[in-house]
């Protein structure tokens, strides 16, 4: 990422306390991303699949966090091979204290905090699928998604890989993290297929409450995830930081209007969704744009999303938790729009269109193009893969059922009336009719 | 005058409620229920605590309808509620003494035939 290039030469080649302090906090505050997009995800959709739809993002803990550690680091990160990394780090070969090349922080910390990235954005793609999808199905997408989407793409944009080589600009992942899960995520509902009754029914979400919350919880580590892509605390990550707090208010406001324009009241789960699509779009531009600048993108980013967000339900493609809408196509408009009005004078690195470098706009767009390709073919043929090998998703009488019973034995919004507990003595045993409805 | 009471699966109940209107049957009034008809019991766990749920979600459709409305409301939470595994439901259909609309004071086949009729 270019912003280490307006690091102090000096300090490039020893650890920097105060930049690893806050690199250890930014990570922590990306890990609870994930629980907060679990929480809003989970508030999205019907009752019976809450607890499902959030272990779909708990999963993402579990599975990515091992995956990076074998391979994903590595192929992301270790050397500049134009397409992949090299294996040189796999197993974490080689992360230790020293610092990470060009960071002023310890390889491990750079090593996690990346790792942070990996698992969100295998939980936002779960959004595509929720409420249908086996969990066991899930699993293994989740694992595989992450070293072959994922970590090829983290190459690509920040690992030294052929965007990043070629002086595009990606601050935070707008091309791994948000078009990567987007467009991903719109392969996965289409290979999945919609819900049952979908399109058909009105399919509500059951808790508002836990959407904004969730919302809420996201922006809130959204300033790690921004704040923290500068890898210290210098002027790249500083302005980050504050861009991240202008964008998501400056789409707050326009989604506002919006709303108020096309229903004439604005709605809360609307407000939810406008934090995060103010977030994605500053997530590339955050340290390469002015604060002026990174308002009125939060303030245009809302158009496409909310224009996207109110097509898609009509058509037959049930991308359940509208990730393409909040992150493909933020996502899109961040890198593209960055290509525009980047400014060296800020950023230390480069100039956008604007200000007389067309060059920079023109691998903008040739990574807006090439990501959301890669991404949406390589998610539709692993997931064809996957369900050659083992059923994608679960049954008619599953899905009305719940996955939540179905999967996972648990309810989320459980009574107690009626529950006769099972001791050991009398056990499953053929006296007690019992059903396991797996 | 009869008192329909249907208990259906909560996932059907959407479409019990269309297959009402379609059948032009507009006065109803629905509950969460819990309940057991049969169906075998799930099994849960909790932290190490199994337990088998005895009790099944479902929803309760009551409505009041008059005598030539009776077969029209029961084959419509039929139609709407069966999957035909077990658990799909029971339909009841009582007599009814007396029903008054609140807002008119009407009584009886009155205040259980929709407005406008």
């Amino acid at each position: 990422m270019s912003p280490l290039d307006v690091l102090p030469l000096a300090q490039a080649a020893e650890i920097d306390t105060g930049d690893t302090a806050w690199m250890l906090i930014a990570t922590a505050l990306v890990i609870l991303m994930t629980v907060g997009l679990g929480l809003f995800y989970a508030g999205l959709v019907r009752s019976k699949n809450t607890l499902n739809t959030f272990m779909m993002c708990i999963a993402a803990l579990a599975v990515a966090t091992v995956t990076w550690a074998v391979v994903g680091y590595s192929i992301a990160f270790d050397g500049d091979g134009s397409i992949v990394g090299g294996f040189g780090h796999a197993f974490m070969q080689g992360v230790d204290f020293t610092p990470r090349d060009g960071t002023t922080i310890p390889h491990l910390v750079f090593f996690a905090f990346q790792a942070s990235f990996c698992i969100i954005t295998v939980a936002l793609v779960s959004g595509a699928v929720v409420e249908r999808m086996r969990f066991g199905a899930y699993l293994v997408f989740a694992a595989l998604w992450s070293v072959l989407v994922y970590a090829v793409l983290a190459h690509w944009g920040f690992g030294g890989g052929w965007l990043m080589a070629n002086g595009t600009l990606d601050f935070a992942g707008g091309i791994a993290v948000e078009m990567a899960s987007g467009f991903s995520a719109l392969a996965a509902a289409l290979v999945v297929g919609a819900r049952k009754d979908y399109g058909r029914q009105a399919l509500l979400p059951h808790n508002a409450v836990y959407v904004v919350l969730g919302a809420g919880l996201l922006w809130f580590g959204w300033f790690g995830f921004n704040g923290g892509s500068g890898f210290g605390t210098g002027n790249a990550s500083i302005l980050a930081f504050t861009n991240t707090l202008l964008a998501p208010a400056c789409t707050l406001v326009v989604w506002f209007a919006l709303d108020l324009i096309r229903g004439r009241k604005v709605t809360a789960i609307g407000a939810a969704t406008a934090i995060i699509v103010g977030c994605v779009v500053i997530t590339p531009a955050g340290g390469f744009v002015s604060p002026g600048w990174a308002m009125a993108l939060g303030a245009i980013a809302a158009l496409p999303c909310y224009a996207v967000i109110v097509w898609r339900p009509r058509t037959r493609v049930d991308e359940t938790l509208d990730v393409l809408a909040a992150h493909g196509i933020a996502g899109f408009s961040g890198i593209l729009l960055l290509g525009l009005v980047a400014q060296s004078s800020w950023n230390g690195v480069s100039d956008g269109l604007f200000y007389g470098n067309a060059d920079q706009f023109l691998w903008q767009a040739i990574a807006a193009a090439a990501t959301p390709a890669y991404a949406f073919v390589a998610t539709y043929v692993l997931l064809k893969v996957i369900g050659a090998v083992m059923p994608l998703r679960a049954t008619e009488y599953e899905e009305a059922t719940g996955m939540d019973i179905v999967q996972h034995g648990e309810e989320a919004y459980v009574t107690g009336e009626g529950a006769i507990l099972i001791t050991p003595q009398d056990g499953e045993d053929g006296n007690v009719p019992v059903a396991n409805p797996v | 005058m009869k008192l329909v009471i249907g208990i259906v699966r909560p996932e059907k109940g959407n479409d019990v409620l269309e297959a009402l209107y379609r059948a032009e049957v507009r006065g109803v009034t629905l509950s969460r229920v819990q309940g057991h008809g049969g169906e075998l019991d799930r099994v849960e766990t909790y932290r190490g605590t199994t337990v088998k749920m005895g009790l099944a979600e479902k929803l309760r459709f009551e409505i009041a309808v008059s005598d030539d409305f009776v077969d029209a409301a029961v084959e419509a939470l039929c139609a709407g509620g069966r999957t035909g595994e077990v658990g799909d439901g029971k339909i009841f259909v009582l007599p009814l003494e007396r029903a008054v609309r609140i807002r008119t004071g009407e009584t009886d086949h009155g205040a259980v035939t929709p407005v406008g009729k």
